[in-house]
């Protein structure tokens, strides 16, 4: 029998599912890519299914037009952001996405990210590949403590409550800021204590991760005020989305050492342009958005939108629609 | 007073050996300092009344001339690392008693094992070098793809302090861990961490998906990673070495990243140690190499050189106890 037919970026391109995964979606599914509906239109009415890997700039309202059999739109990861959603819905096509197969790749990422910066890595392995015999390491080599600092969470979902519980493993003394407080078994079980104020948070931490889902509420959390209430000596890591830092304010920040270093997964534009000075900041690291590119986490996402769009199709309620 | 303060023996100040200011001033708050090379100008005046001798990095370099010069030397008091090119059986018979500040380190060498843990597997330095403006990975595939933590099998060689510190930090993320040792450790500590015991190093090499080396250095540990070691590791597993550079057969490490034997390492130690120029590992892809770290971050090297302090004052009023954390013999 003829599988159903999905649309999809080409494999192996960018804001496409890697090749090397493109059999998990074509043991379920024919994969029609954008290329080929836009030169054959007669493909438009078998497509039930839109899978989105990244940025999803094709998915507008004249696409949604001429599709007349589509259910469902399936996004890889956690954040919905880059969807118009109302507008999806009222086509009456469900939205999906796969929450629960990035957290612990986002949380060891934080982790990583916030390492690195700690303990100059980057720097560190610069200099062991250029040095010369007798230039040696230097205080400015020296990295800062992890254990026992003080981390703080802002926006204790899913992930961030992941952090909380790999920062605990190395004695950091753990705050929170949350729309709403968890339960006090919880906030016991990772020793995480509330902060209902943001400033307060950010009065005491050693780092700042920041691990909310971007809204109009937490566009630009972190700006000029937040970041003076900052230490000086602190670390910003954002596994977010870049729009919940506003990156002007985060650069002066950094360029009068209001904070003392950055590491961030996310950025707007991403990537950035090359001349941008969050690059050359001494202080600062930038990812590609890599919070979820592992083997392992990239099949987990991808076997979960394969069983939400398996859902949709048969008329099922997916295990991850998102509702607005 | 000044004058009452006892007369300690230090490498310098600044320089490649030497304590910075900040931390000389510290050992000055108890201690009065000579440096090395103002004991080898004017002896006479200085090596009778020499209580104590401060090493860091190695140095001074402690020969049994040097402490055949020192007839009121009680303590030597040492930041754990390179203890081991110390004769203690000399020294103790000599009745100087040595501290090595035991466990001050720790803490940030288990942080740094798992800071290049997590470098490594999750390719942070060439996503940063990717986001700067270099080249991408050339082919998409697998390989471009980072490894995941959460979940892996961890194998820890060495479960002294560093060790043990390194397999709490993993159980946050969820990892299997192995560990193998001269002594297997209480069932309490392997419980507190969910560490099993590998009395056979090869059995954690065949199922480590990252392998930690955090053995004190001594003959038995030198080149405990060889050719041989490296081909039972699985061809997707990293290496990381916080311990010694002599602990890994460098050569041996080189053939196995270039041939895939094993996916990468994340090295804070080589030997020699710096490489030279034009070393191969020096323009490895696959490899993460810190210019020896260990425990250097600003807070805990003035703890190390507050708990030296420490120690030393404590042999001082009391030479027939042991300082809080002697070596023995």
């Amino acid at each position: 029998m003829e599988k159903p037919c999905v649309l999809a970026r080409k494999f192996g391109n960018q804001e496409a599912v890697y090749s090397c995964l493109s059999s998990l979606v074509e043991e379920h599914f024919t994969v029609i890519d954008l290329e080929t509906i836009a030169s054959q239109p007669e493909f438009n009415q078998k497509i039930q299914a839109i899978l989105v890997w990244g940025c999803c700039s094709f998915l507008n309202r004249s696409l949604l037009q001429v599709l007349p059999n589509l259910k469902v739109v399936v996004s890889g990861g956690a954040g919905v952001n880059h969807l118009d959603i109302p507008l999806i819905n009222s086509f009456g096509v469900k939205v999906c996405n796969t929450p629960n197969a990035v957290g612990n790749a986002t949380a060891d990422l934080a982790m990583g990210l916030m390492l690195a910066s700690a303990r100059n890595i980057i720097q560190g392995d610069s200099f062991s590949r250029c040095h010369e015999e007798g230039q040696d390491i230097d205080e400015s080599h020296f990295g800062r403590d992890v254990s026992s600092k003080t981390l703080g969470i802002v926006g204790m979902g899913n992930i961030g409550y992941k952090v909380a519980k790999r920062a605990l493993a190395f004695d950091m003394k753990i705050f929170y800021h949350n729309r709403r407080r968890r339960p006090v078994e919880e906030e016991r079980m990772v020793g995480a204590e509330y902060c209902p104020v943001l400033e307060d948070l950010l009065a005491v931490s050693d780092y700042v991760v920041l691990l909310v889902n971007l809204s109009k509420a937490s566009t630009h959390l972190i700006g000029r005020k937040q970041l003076s209430a900052m230490k000086s000596t602190a670390t910003l890591i954002n596994v977010s989305r870049g729009m919940v830092v506003d990156q002007e304010a985060l650069v002066e920040a950094l360029q009068n050492k209001t904070i003392q270093a950055a590491a961030l997964d996310v950025t707007y534009p991403e990537p950035l342009p090359r001349d941008h000075p969050l690059l050359s900041l001494p202080n600062v690291i930038v990812l590609p958005h890599m919070g979820t590119h592992t083997l392992e986490t990239s099949c987990h996402m991808i076997k979960q939108m394969m069983a939400n769009v398996l859902a949709a199709l048969a008329g099922e309620t997916p295990p991850d629609e998102v509702i607005v | 007073m000044e004058a009452d303060k006892p007369l300690s023996l230090i490498s310098g100040v600044g320089g490649k050996h030497g304590f910075s200011e900040e931390h000389a001033d510290l050992i000055r708050q108890h201690f009065q300092t000579v440096c090395y090379s103002d004991l080898l100008i004017n002896p006479h005046l200085y090596a009778p009344k020499i209580q104590a001798v401060f090493i860091w990095k190695s140095n001074p370099v402690i020969q049994r001339c040097l402490l055949q010069s020192l007839p009121s030397l009680k303590v030597i008091a040492t930041e754990g690392v390179g203890f081991d090119r110390l004769d203690l059986r000399y020294i103790a018979n000599m009745g100087v008693k040595v501290t090595n500040a035991r466990g001050v380190a720790s803490d940030a060498t288990a942080d740094l094992a798992m800071a290049l843990l997590l470098a490594s597997a999750r390719r942070i330095v060439q996503g940063h070098q990717t986001a700067a403006g270099g080249p991408e990975p050339t082919a998409a595939g697998p390989h471009r793809l980072a490894c995941d933590v959460t979940g892996s099998t961890l194998g820890i060689i060495g479960m002294g302090d560093v060790g043990y510190k390194v397999a709490r930090r993993s159980t946050g993320f969820e990892m299997n861990v192995l560990y193998h040792n001269r002594t297997q450790r209480s069932s309490e500590d392997e419980e507190a961490v969910g560490a099993g015991y590998c009395g056979n190093m090869d059995d954690l090499l065949r199922n480590s998906d990252y392998v930690v080396l955090a053995v004190n250095l001594s003959p038995g540990a030198t080149a405990l990673i060889g050719r041989r070691e490296l081909s039972l590791m699985k061809p997707s597993a990293i290496l990381v070495n916080v311990s010694s550079g002599l602990v890994v057969d460098l050569d041996a490490l080189v053939q196995a990243l270039q041939s895939g034997t094993i996916h990468s390492a994340a090295l804070d130690v080589t030997h020699p140690d710096p490489l030279p120029r034009s070393h191969p590992l020096r323009s490895l892809p696959n490899v993460i190499a810190t210019p020896h770290l260990g425990f250097n971050t600003a807070s805990t090297v003035r703890r190390m050189v507050q708990r030296m302090v420490h120690d030393a004052l404590a042999v001082l009023a009391d030479p027939g106890r042991p300082g809080s954390s002697p070596v023995q013999v």
